[in-house]
């Protein structure tokens, strides 16, 4: 167990590349309660979140999900963040470790909008990924609820009473994720784990989303990287609207900018955080995350890199140099290796 | 608990040193195996490396992290276990057999001696 943002988690229940392969290849269910739910209600609500995010929530209709960077004056990542659009108002989850910084970003721009931000303590919430993960969890569940989990397309979500479900994830593989009152949550954890469901800790969380080439903040970017500089450049929508972060991210547009990248690894050793990658024209750059991936049996990483880097490089491991491949990630998406070189 | 075997040396560093007419036989404890989580890489010294008790041999990777393995006794290398390459797992499942690490051919023999007991690594992993 370890102390993750003031929550007890486990990094792993058994063996941890055991829970990696349930949730590839059948299913396997995180608790991750300790994630932030905020709704954000109000008539200003739609206004408000176009300023506060890059993303624009106008984008996708009432019943889906959007993928999001908070940015600060700078155009640096002040954290990710999904946001769930309802009818008349918001849902967002952000991440446990910046609950404090998001919350009084969250209020502090809230000035001069007809809004109210109210944070959810209350609700758990559970990931059960997997490809047979909507099929088991459908066959525990009644009415709505069975049939939202069988029919949601991918980044849609339903509601019923204070359930709410939806087809996301951060694993490369189908399935939901339900936030639900905390009685419900552990009621329902018990009849996944009956059911056959891996109970998955962090340290499978974090293989499964860096197969799937997904980013970790803190990790792979935080208050001083952009999205152009942290692969979230298909997040932005840089219309007329004013949002926060805006003009510095259309300089660096012009001007160029560094690139996060997969890495393959061909020589020996683990890929790691804040390892030195060497390029052959004698610019460096830097891993931001790095495991070894039991999906691909190779050592995987997203890397920070000046604009253009394709080719092959090489990774400092412990004072050697290694040789790696440039990739385009994802890794793996739906249990299959999907990465090109670049 | 984790097994540890009376017959066999430890460092307070988590290595096990088994003691054969002077070739010492090391790997990492089932203790140490079982904190890291599955391994998947191995990095082992080389035949002919000479090393100092308490020197870097070599790295274990588990999906977490990597730990440095230090020589328990000075001496000579002599043998590497080769199917650690492919298998690093042999580690995690079969840590005072095949999941062996290197064999040193030892100079002093009293570096056995500053070694622990199963008795006192026992008591060591019961305070940590």
């Amino acid at each position: 167990m370890v102390d993750f943002g003031g929550w007890d988690m486990p990094i792993n229940y058994g063996s941890q590349i055991e829970e990696h392969h349930a949730v590839r290849q059948k299913a396997g269910v995180f608790d991750v309660s300790h994630m932030t739910v905020v709704e954000v209600t109000g008539s200003g609500a739609r206004d408000y979140l176009r300023h506060l995010l890059a993303n624009d929530v106008d984008r996708v209709a009432p019943g889906r999900a959007l993928y999001s960077g908070m940015l600060n004056d700078r155009g640096g990542v002040i954290d990710d963040l999904i946001v769930y659009k309802r009818d008349n108002d918001y849902r967002l989850v952000v991440n446990c470790a910046t609950r404090e910084t998001d919350l009084a970003w969250m209020e502090q721009h809230a000035g001069g909008f007809a809004v109210d931000i109210r944070e959810r303590a209350d609700l758990a919430m559970l990931a059960i990924q997997g490809p047979e993960a909507r099929d088991i969890t459908a066959g525990l569940l009644d009415g709505a609820r069975a049939e939202a989990v069988q029919t949601l397309k991918v980044f849609g979500f339903a509601e019923d009473g204070e359930w709410m479900i939806a087809r996301t994830g951060y694993t490369g593989e189908d399935g939901v994720e339900i936030m639900l009152p905390g009685a419900d949550a552990v009621a329902l954890w018990n009849q996944l784990l009956a059911a056959g469901v891996a109970p998955t800790g962090l340290g499978a969380r974090d293989t499964l989303r860096l197969e799937a080439g997904m980013n970790l903040y803190g990790n792979d970017m935080d208050d001083s990287i952009t999205p152009w500089e942290a692969n979230m450049g298909w997040t932005l929508v840089l219309n007329d609207r004013d949002f926060i972060g805006r003009q510095p991210l259309l300089n660096q547009q012009e001007n160029g900018h560094a690139e996060l990248v997969g890495l393959v690894l061909e020589g020996k050793g683990v890929l790691r955080a804040h390892q030195k990658v060497l390029m052959p024209n004698g610019e460096e750059g830097e891993i931001t995350s790095g495991t070894f991936s039991p999906t691909l049996g190779k050592s995987i990483a997203l890397a920070r890199l000046p604009a253009g880097a394709t080719g092959k490089v090489d990774v400092e491991i412990r004072n050697k140099r290694q040789p790696a491949q440039v990739v385009k990630a994802p890794f793996v998406r739906n249990g299959q290796a999907v990465y090109k070189a670049i | 608990m984790s097994e540890i075997p009376a017959e066999l040396r430890y460092a307070s560093s988590h290595e096990w040193a088994k003691n054969d007419d002077g070739t010492v036989t090391v790997g990492i404890t089932a203790h140490a195996q079982d904190a890291m989580g599955d391994l998947v890489y191995v990095e082992l010294p080389e035949v002919g490396q000479v090393v100092a008790a308490g020197d870097e041999a070599g790295v274990v990777e588990s999906v977490k992290a990597a730990s440095d393995i230090y020589a328990p006794v000075s001496g000579e290398i002599v043998a590497i276990n080769e199917a650690l390459e492919d298998e690093p797992e042999l580690v995690n499942n079969v840590p005072y057999e095949g999941g062996w690490l290197f064999k040193i051919a030892m100079s002093e023999e009293s570096d056995l001696d500053n070694l622990l007991t199963a008795d006192q690594y026992q008591a060591q992993i019961e305070s940590e």
